[in-house]
């Protein structure tokens, strides 16, 4: 029983590839191992934790719960291409600087659920930066350090305007 | 507090210790540039997959593995009892420090019988997970059922059958310990307090799972693993003697590691599996757990029912505590650790913060068909703190006194260290009154309870609760694994050295899951040394480069490693103003060392770089006389002398509303005042506390491995098993008393599991004050809008 496949091609980080994937293929794992982008991480495949969330044509998904042949003709952007673009740099450096993750499990994911508060900053109570990340597990934090690191560049960000 | 520091060196101004800097790691995280054991992919590496038995307790009669090799990219099926061939021995999870303890030998796959849902039967190695789980499909295997023994308190009826009959019983060990004379003390009492407590049944759920990459090189008979670990001395130890392979032969890294908190100083079957089918097959295996695997054979802990006494005075004096405690463990003592520490832990620390001198405490830790206990993140504290604390609180309402006063009343003094605890455990320096009188104030806890009184007038009922805790960090060699025979070390080391160009290698034996232990002992070496921080780095998780050590477990990496590493750059600092000495003609005890240049004391104009002392050192040795052989390396091992444990102490606050009508619950804050010696990174000590905590409550209000009667866990995937979010978790203040640790110049005592060990407690309390006005009391834990509900009456 041979394994099947299907031909696709996407923009991953910017970059337009093509491949040939096992329909059965999530997507993290296409990242992770045809594309060698392991900085979106596996922490439960089942839609939980939240630590495989990528974009996917502007939205966060958990890419866990989508098939790499579903992103035939997407766009997806994984924590390597949110730091490449500099999207997130401000969010990036607050993170480091309020140590905002311990084992850096579910960084990725956090700064890419987090980025969705921060396209078009608006007011928001620490209340509502949790629920905002409450999709995504963290085991280390507390979730203090990283609602702190949030709040931080939103506040920076408003005031910048 | 603190007499004059043996360690003056960290004490000058601009010390980098006691400051806050921020992580390497964290750089690499953010950009998604962590390596984790599974972002490791050498050449031709195969994946392993498993058949674990379906069933908790069945006889295995027979294995057909012929179609599964048949199937697509397999290169390997192995039977349990051909890894078995493979081995030295079964395990057995005893340790000689637990008189009477008795296991059952263990083999790392079942070869007749399975004894847990989930217990690692027949390994499938392949082309890629998904082949080899497809094959997995294809093993066959007949089974006949055997019945379970599921329920901790009937596990010792004569009418339960012997999981394992050679054991005769379900027992695994037993132990009372008493000081004092609790009987007349509880006869004597104005006010005697009786309850009994249940805690449900947790595991790790680190967000990592359990990941292991082994490659065995045929040629030189060396064998490589990658494995998410905390300890790696100790995984080699186990790996190669389990295998027979040398143990210098095998060289353990562990990269980035997702998450431990315990889950990860422990050794599994299906690791073994996996290094056995690299060594068959000369090829890298590797297995990745996925989330089902995990929570069916990842350690679980916390099983226990426990029946605790407390009796006082009408003044509100305590005179004794008593507990006796049922500890479910799983079908065998895990290996090498033992599953019997937790119910130990509990023995050893319940009622910890207080002055009584009457106390007895018996526990019987028995076996169940689930999956194997053993450490997990504060071990035992949880549930000695809760009962513990949920007793002081019950007899200070009925002696109506309030809780915080009542505990001011009772703690043990900060003046009268060292001292012998109520369990008969030599405790000093620590500081009970003064985290009190800090909890009260960063609380303003007259002005919380007016406030509570204020909205219970609206009809919003909240509560205030206090726990106060002692926590056992940094293990002595006296205590359990070194008298208990154990290949775990309980000494640590470090070899600091200074490289041509000046800058600083520091290799250490503890290990770093994202807590910051390379960050702090790049701190220490810094400070000591005298040189810029970006000078120095640390090397840690790789057993080919850093000294034998424990590596991180029970709070002990700062304590034990922390200590080593200052007494090695202690060393090697010496040995540089030797050669200063020698170099400038001066006598090194004029010399000072500050910011990478020797100068003299009292002055900063550098006299020669240690960039020069290097280049000399290493390259132009000729410039030295003779006599002079530049090392420019220092080792140090560092281990408790006499002490069992480095105690910790503080105390925790947490307010909470509870909805009465639905259950549910709100937490509003939460405190935390703890004493872990000195700090040395102040954000990394605050954030080791905040996360502990939230993993304690976690455990205390949701987190619960579900067993039906036919002993299938019922709760698998993490849609079932509830963790904490964002969202229902509180804000954490945090502050730090600083008593020094007597047994290290340093002074560092452990501060990762003080947040875990008493949040449960402390929210428990927190409940029980709301629900105290409704004759609601909840004694069980996780604390599911049901119990509470149930706890007053409504359902
Ligand atoms: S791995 Fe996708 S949600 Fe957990
Ligand atoms: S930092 Fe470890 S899971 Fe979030």
């Amino acid at each position: 029983m041979s394994e099947a496949t299907m031909e696709i091609s996407l923009s991953v980080n910017g970059e337009q590839v093509a491949r040939t994937v096992p329909v059965r293929q999530h997507l993290v794992d296409f990242l992770r191992t045809e594309m060698g982008l392991t900085g979106s991480h596996l922490g439960c495949e089942h839609g939980v934790c939240g630590a495989c969330s990528v974009r996917v044509d502007g939205a966060v998904v958990r890419g866990c719960l989508m098939l790499a042949v579903q992103a035939d003709g997407a766009e997806v952007v994984t924590v390597e291409g949110l730091t490449q673009t500099g999207e997130v740099a401000d969010l990036q450096e607050n993170f480091v600087n309020r140590n905002a993750m311990q084992c850096g499990y579910c960084t990725p994911g956090m700064l890419i659920t987090a980025s969705e508060l921060l396209r078009d900053p608006k007011p928001v109570t620490r209340a509502e930066i949790r629920d905002h990340l409450s999709g995504n597990f963290c085991r280390c934090t507390g979730y203090h350090a990283i609602v702190d690191a949030v709040e931080m560049t939103l506040n920076k960000r408003l005031e910048e305007g | 507090m603190n007499k004059e520091s043996p360690a003056p060196i960290l004490d000058r101004p601009n010390s980098y210790v006691g400051r806050t800097l921020s992580r390497d790691a964290a750089k690499r995280a953010v950009a998604g540039r962590g390596r984790y054991t599974d972002d490791i992919n050498p050449a031709r590496t195969l994946h392993a997959a498993f058949v674990r038995s379906p069933y908790g307790h069945a006889k295995i009669l027979s294995v057909d593995v012929e179609e599964a090799k048949q199937q697509p990219g397999v290169a390997l099926v192995m039977t349990g009892a051909e890894l078995a061939e493979m081995c030295t021995g079964p395990w057995v999870g005893t340790l000689t420090c637990f008189d009477g303890m008795k296991s059952a030998p263990q083999y790392p796959m079942a070869v007749d019988r399975a004894c847990w849902q989930g217990e690692p039967l027949v390994m499938v190695v392949a082309s890629s997970r998904a082949a080899a789980e497809d094959a997995a499909e294809f093993v066959m295997i007949e089974y006949e059922e055997l019945p379970v023994v599921i329920d901790k308190e009937t596990a010792l009826d004569p009418d339960t059958p012997a999981i394992h009959p050679d054991l005769g019983d379900n027992l695994a060990f037993e132990k009372t310990i008493e000081t004092g004379d609790v009987d007349k003390a509880v006869a004597e009492a104005d006010i005697v307090i009786e309850d009994t407590f249940t805690f449900g049944r947790h595991t790790a759920v680190s967000l990592e799972p359990r990941a292991l990459l082994a490659e065995y090189d045929p040629g030189t008979e060396r064998l490589t693993i990658h494995t998410s670990s905390q300890c790696p001395h100790m995984v080699q130890a186990v790996f190669a003697r389990t295998l027979g392979l040398p143990e210098h032969n095998v060289r353990i890294v562990a990269p980035d590691v997702g998450g431990s908190f315990g889950l990860k100083i422990h050794t599994f079957g299906d690791e073994i599996a996996t290094i056995a089918a690299s060594v068959k097959l000369a090829r890298p295996v590797k297995f990745i757990a996925d989330r089902l695997e995990s929570f069916a054979t990842d350690i679980h802990a916390r099983e226990n029912r426990v029946r605790g006494r407390i009796a006082v005075t009408k003044d509100g004096k305590i005179t004794s505590m008593d507990i006796d405690i049922r500890s479910g463990a799983g079908a065998y003592s895990q290996y090498p650790r033992t599953s019997v520490f937790e119910a130990n832990q509990i023995l050893n620390i319940t009622g910890g913060p207080y002055a009584h001198e009457n106390y007895r405490a018996s526990t019987q830790v028995v076996y169940l068909n689930k999956v194997p206990t053993s450490q997990y993140r504060a071990v035992g504290h949880p549930i000695g703190n809760s009962v513990g604390e949920s007793l002081v609180d019950q007899a200070a309402a009925a002696c109506g006194i309030d809780p915080m006063e009542f505990r001011r009343r009772n703690v043990m003094h900060d003046d009268s260290y060292p001292r012998i605890g109520a369990a008969g455990i030599e405790m000093r320096d620590m500081s009970h009154q003064q985290c009190l009188e800090t909890l009260v104030e960063r609380m303003n806890y007259d002005a919380l309870r007016e406030e509570q009184e204020e909205f219970r007038k609206k009809g919003v009922q909240r509560g205030i609760g206090i726990a106060a805790f002692i926590k056992g960090t940094a293990p002595g060699p006296s205590g359990y694994y070194g008298a208990g025979g154990a290949p775990i070390a309980t000494q640590d080391a470090c070899t600091v050295k200074l490289e041509p160009a000046g800058g600083v290698i520091c290799m250490v034996g503890v290990t770093d899951q994202g807590q910051g232990v390379d960050t702090v002992m790049g701190q220490i070496t810094a400070a000591t040394l005298g040189v810029p921080i970006e000078s120095v780095r640390v090397i840690e998780g790789d057993t080919d480069a850093v000294p034998y050590g424990g590596g991180t477990y029970a709070s002990r990496a700062t304590a034990i490693g922390g200590e080593a590493t200052y007494q090695a750059a202690l060393k090697l600092r010496a040995e540089i103003l030797e050669i200063a000495g020698v170099l400038l003609q001066a006598a090194p005890e004029t010399l000072d060392i500050v910011e990478g240049h020797v100068v003299d004391k009292g002055d900063t104009v550098s006299r020669i770089s240690l960039a020069e002392i290097g280049r000399i050192g290493h390259f132009q040795v000729f410039e030295l006389p003779n006599h002079v052989q530049p090392t420019l390396s220092a080792t140090h091992r560092f281990r408790l002398r006499d002490a069992l444990y480095i105690f910790t102490n503080g105390i925790q606050g947490a307010y909470v509303e509870v909805d009465i009508d639905t259950g549910f619950l709100k937490l509003l804050n939460h405190w935390v005042v703890e004493d872990c010696g000195r700090v040395i990174n102040p954000q990394l000590a605050d954030e080791q506390v905040r996360g502990g905590c939230v993993q304690g409550l976690g455990g205390a209000l949701y987190e619960e491995c579900v067993y039906d009667a036919a002993g299938q866990l019922q709760n698998a995937t993490l849609a079932d098993y509830l963790t904490p979010m964002a969202g229902e978790m509180p804000d954490i203040e945090v502050a730090h008393i600083q008593t020094h640790t007597g047994v290290s110049e340093l002074g560092a005592k452990g501060v990762g599991e003080s947040g875990t060990g008493a949040a449960p407690a402390v929210v428990m309390n927190a409940v029980n004050d709301a629900l105290r006005p409704f004759g609601g009391k909840i004694s069980s834990q996780p604390m599911s809008p049901e119990t509470i509900l149930k706890a007053l009456g409504k359902v």
